[in-house]
Parts: C-alpha cells; structure tokens; sequence
C-alpha cells in the first residue's frame, strides 16, 4: 500500500458477507455453518442453501486445503493485474469441505500442482480489505 | 392443448417496500422473497426445478438465473428470464405453467426483486454497480473472465483423467477442417494442424491461444412452428424429438464437480424423450467456447465413458467426412463466436444438415443430430436432439 492507490477492483462487503472481511483482517478464515441442518457454507449468504434457514453461524476455519485446480494466468482481463503476469489463479478446496477461488502466492507458478496441500495467507490490499490467498503448506513433511 | 388447469400458484413472497435499499442487495431480496415463496409453498430448494426471473433493472447483468439459483441451492430445469418489464410477472405465469405441461419441471419459482432508490434509479453509473457474489468472491483475484474456468476444468480433467493437451489441440484441428469447407466460417481457408495449436501461445494455462474462442460480430435466427405449419413448409421440417435443460452452479467454485457437467442429466434425458442413443448419433453440435467444453460434453453426454474423452477425440476423425461428424460449420472456435448467436450456431447447422443443404461438408445421410447449448463456465446446459 504505502501511499500508493489500489487499482485492483476490490469487493464491496454487503451486511451478509462483512464478518467474512473482518475474519481476513483478523487473520481468519471465516465460514457459515447452518444452525439447523450443520452444514458449512461458503460463500456467505443470508440464507441456507440446503434447508432455507435464517440461521447461519460464524465458525473459524483451520484454513488449510488442497489446490483442487489452478491456471496460470499469462494475460490479465483487468488492466490493473498486468503487472502481476504471470500469476495462478486456483480453486482450493478447504479441509472443512466449500470451495473457493483464489491466488497461490509464495511459490513459483510452475510449481503449483493440483492436490498439493495450502495454507490461507492475507494480504492486506487496502486499509478496509484483506484478500484471502493460499500458499503452500509449511509442515513437517515440508522440510 | 391448451394451459387450462395446467398449474396452479401454490405460495407467494413478498417484501413491504421501502424508499432505499437500506444495505440490502438485489440478490439478497430476491433470495429473500424466494425463500418465503418457498416456506410459503412448504417446499425446500431441492423440491424447485424452474426458475423464472423478471430481470432487476439497476442490476443488469447476465445470467440471473445461474446467480440466483446458486444462491440458493436450486438448480433449475428450465431456467428463463422473462423481459417484458411490468408484464414479467404475468408472462412468467404462463411461461412456468407451459414448462410444466411440458413436462420439464414440477415447481417453478418466479422471481422479482429491486434494491433501488430515485437516485440510483436514474444514474447510470450506478446501475453498473454490482455486488453480485462474482464481484466479490472471484474479481479480485483477477480471473481471465471465463476463460479461467475453463482452464481450471481442463486442468482438473488433466489431473484425474490424464488427458493431454495434444488430444485437446485435435479437436480445434478437426474443427479447422471442418471450417475450410465451410466458406461462411471466420478461418474459411486457414487450415491448422495439431501441432499449431501446441505452438500457439499459452494464454491460461493448460490452454493455448487456439483452443479459446474468438468474439465476433455476426447473428442466427430459426423459426420453430406448429406440427401443422411444418406439414406445409418450403424445407424438410427438423423436428424437435427430445430436449432437456439443468443448471448448477454460477462460479465454477460452486459447481458440484467441475470435470462432470449438468449434460450429465440433459443429455441422457434428451435421447430418452427421442427413443434414440448416441451411437444413433449422424451430427454433433455441441458447444465449443473451448477445446475442453467439447472432451467434456462428448463424455457427459455418453459417446464414451467419463474420462476416456481424451483417447476418444484421439481415435475418431471429427471432420465432416469422419466417423464422427462433430461441429461441420468449424465450431465456434473456428466458425467465430458472435455473442448468444455462436451458441446460435450449432443448432442452424444441425438443420442445415439435417435438410441436405451443407454443400460440400455435407455429412451423407444426416437423419439425427443431437445439439448442446452451454452457459457460464459450464454451468447452464441445454441438450437436444432433432431429427428428420
């Protein structure tokens, strides 16, 4: 940041989806689960998309996974990612079950794999948002 | 026949108007009206299977159906969005009763809804604001539009199939041979080899320049008419045998399984209604925004076993004169992608075929052809078969 503007487009947190963004400025990874039917839903909704219930909960996630896809993005669409060619942009499927889009940081794209195990890393973009990126796990087996 | 008797309204929603949208969002009311209609009906999302959406008009933006259902956990088999401006809500009436008549769906939820006040009703600006999920969950980590998703699947069937970009690439030269024979097609004259395809840049990874579409300006129009109006037509009618729809998802990281698709229950359901199988098959015209949107369909709609499309595509001759006739116009990959009517495309060559008037990539004896029409990032599918 550092004085200088984010030219990113940035999400617009709604009432539903503001403790989400709080969570990733807390350094959490925040997801939904439905009081009524148990199940863990992302991404925020008001509602539960298995049984209808106003009731969704706030539950803190391990923030690990698995890449369950990923591209490497060689052509930006929006102007403001061309700096950042080439970068990988994944589906990553977390411990606790949802799916999310994302970015892989802190690892080289031609060395992002499908399966491989990750990590929730935040970026703090703005003085308002943090991203939510994955990077690859930092365990025992990685050493 | 007639709509007499044939459904009936069994639950509503509705929300007390209020001046501003004080926080709320277009999504958020429309998920709330629906959920009262719902509880109203005493149904829950998986009981719906029609979704019929008067669009918001601060809010335009495509594909409402595949939003809102996702939201809501419904995945429609007859998703409409019905543009009449104050006679939506009646339209959408008749439209779910016809549906239903029809036979392809059982409950049909309709849907309006406006998160707007009398400022941003009149600014411009404002009504390219959207806080849809898309926007918020997806945007900022800068995807490559849909050709991302798409990437994304073809690496995911790389990883639990095998497939490989080489049988990928043959598909995108089948469909360049097809396209020279084809003096309309965009690359009439530009033969390709697979070979080319592999050298051509990489744009998203695993997918090169050539296996994307390329957006172009153009059109299609057809006319469907009654069993007595065919009766008397100037052409050979192609008559609709079988036709089903489904859709699942919006972002591709909701989708129940990105490398199975919804043609995974159209398809099937389409060639059940015709009596017929896809061995019985003379045209494929299937949607083809990618390489990987072809594998994946001829898979899900049964002309081989799942995940064995790479080895297939590898095996058979795709090209009007093959043993399987697939996309003889070029393929929007090669035929050019005009907005809605490249889709548009794979059902006027099927009747093309189908009355004997494709020239010189005829396909001898062309009886039955079964059609694919795919929306998002295959989220919404449509499958028919047509016949003579």
């Amino acid at each position: 940041m550092a004085g200088e503007e984010y030219r990113k487009p940035l999400p617009q947190p709604s009432e539903t989806s503001r403790p989400f963004w709080q969570g990733t400025q807390a350094r959490e990874l925040r997801l939904q689960q439905c009081r009524d039917c148990g199940k863990r839903i992302f991404y925020p909704r008001a509602i539960c998309p298995f049984c209808l219930s106003e009731h969704l909960d706030w539950v803190v996630a391990t923030g690990k996974g698995k890449v369950y896809s990923y591209t490497v993005v060689r052509r930006a669409m929006h102007p403001a990612f061309q700096e950042d060619v080439p970068y990988v942009l994944a589906i990553v499927e977390l411990d606790e079950g949802p799916r999310l889009t994302t970015n892989i940081v802190g690892v080289g794209p031609e060395d992002v794999r499908v399966d491989m195990p990750v990590q929730a890393a935040y970026d703090d973009v703005t003085s308002d948002i943090t991203l939510l990126n994955f990077e690859p796990l930092l365990g025992p087996e990685m050493d | 026949m007639t709509l007499k008797r044939a459904a009936a309204i069994t639950g509503i929603g509705e929300l007390k108007p209020t001046r501003n949208p004080d926080g709320k969002t277009t999504l958020g009311i429309m998920a709330e009206v629906s959920r009262l209609a719902m509880l109203d009906a005493g149904l829950v999302p998986k009981d719906v299977d029609g979704l019929l959406i008067g669009p918001p008009i601060v809010e335009m933006v495509p594909m409402w159906p595949s939003v809102l259902g996702e939201y809501l956990g419904v995945h429609p088999r007859y998703s409409n969005v019905v543009d009449i401006g104050g006679a939506s809500a009646a339209g959408m009436v008749w439209r779910a009763a016809a549906a239903i008549a029809a036979g392809h769906c059982r409950a049909a939820l309709c849907v309006t809804g406006e998160a707007s006040d009398v400022e941003t009703f009149y600014s411009p600006r404002a009504r390219r604001r959207s806080q849809l999920p898309y926007r918020e969950f997806e945007v900022p980590y800068g995807p490559m539009g849909v050709n991302s998703g798409y990437a994304l699947i073809a690496q995911r069937h790389m990883f639990e199939y095998g497939t490989t970009s080489r049988q990928l690439a043959k598909i995108a030269a089948d469909q360049r041979t097809n396209a020279c024979a084809n003096p309309d097609a965009l690359f009439f004259d530009q033969p390709i080899t697979i070979d080319d395809v592999l050298d051509s840049p990489l744009v998203v990874d695993p997918l090169h320049l050539l296996e994307i579409v390329m957006p172009c300006t153009g059109g299609a129009a057809f006319v469907v008419v009654s069993p007595e109006a065919a009766r008397q037509s100037l052409r050979p009618p192609v008559w609709l045998l079988g036709a089903a729809e489904y859709a699942t998802h919006m972002m591709l990281s909701q989708a129940p399984d990105i490398t199975t698709s919804p043609i995974a229950v159209t398809a099937p359901k389409a060639f059940q209604t015709a009596g017929v199988s896809p061995e019985d098959v003379d045209l494929v015209s299937v949607y083809d925004c990618y390489t990987i949107t072809v594998l994946v369909t001829l898979e899900d709609a049964g002309f081989c076993s799942k995940g064995a499309g790479g080895p297939f595509v590898a095996e058979h001759d795709l090209t009007y004169r093959g043993d399987l006739p697939l996309n003889t116009h070029g393929g929007q990959l090669s035929f050019g992608q005009p907005g809605l009517a490249g889709g548009a495309s794979h059902v006027t060559e099927a009747v093309r075929q189908l009355q004997g008037r494709a020239g010189s990539r005829q396909v001898p004896n062309c009886e039955l052809a079964f059609v694919n029409g795919n929306g998002g990032v295959m989220s919404e599918q449509a499958s028919l078969v047509l016949g003579r």
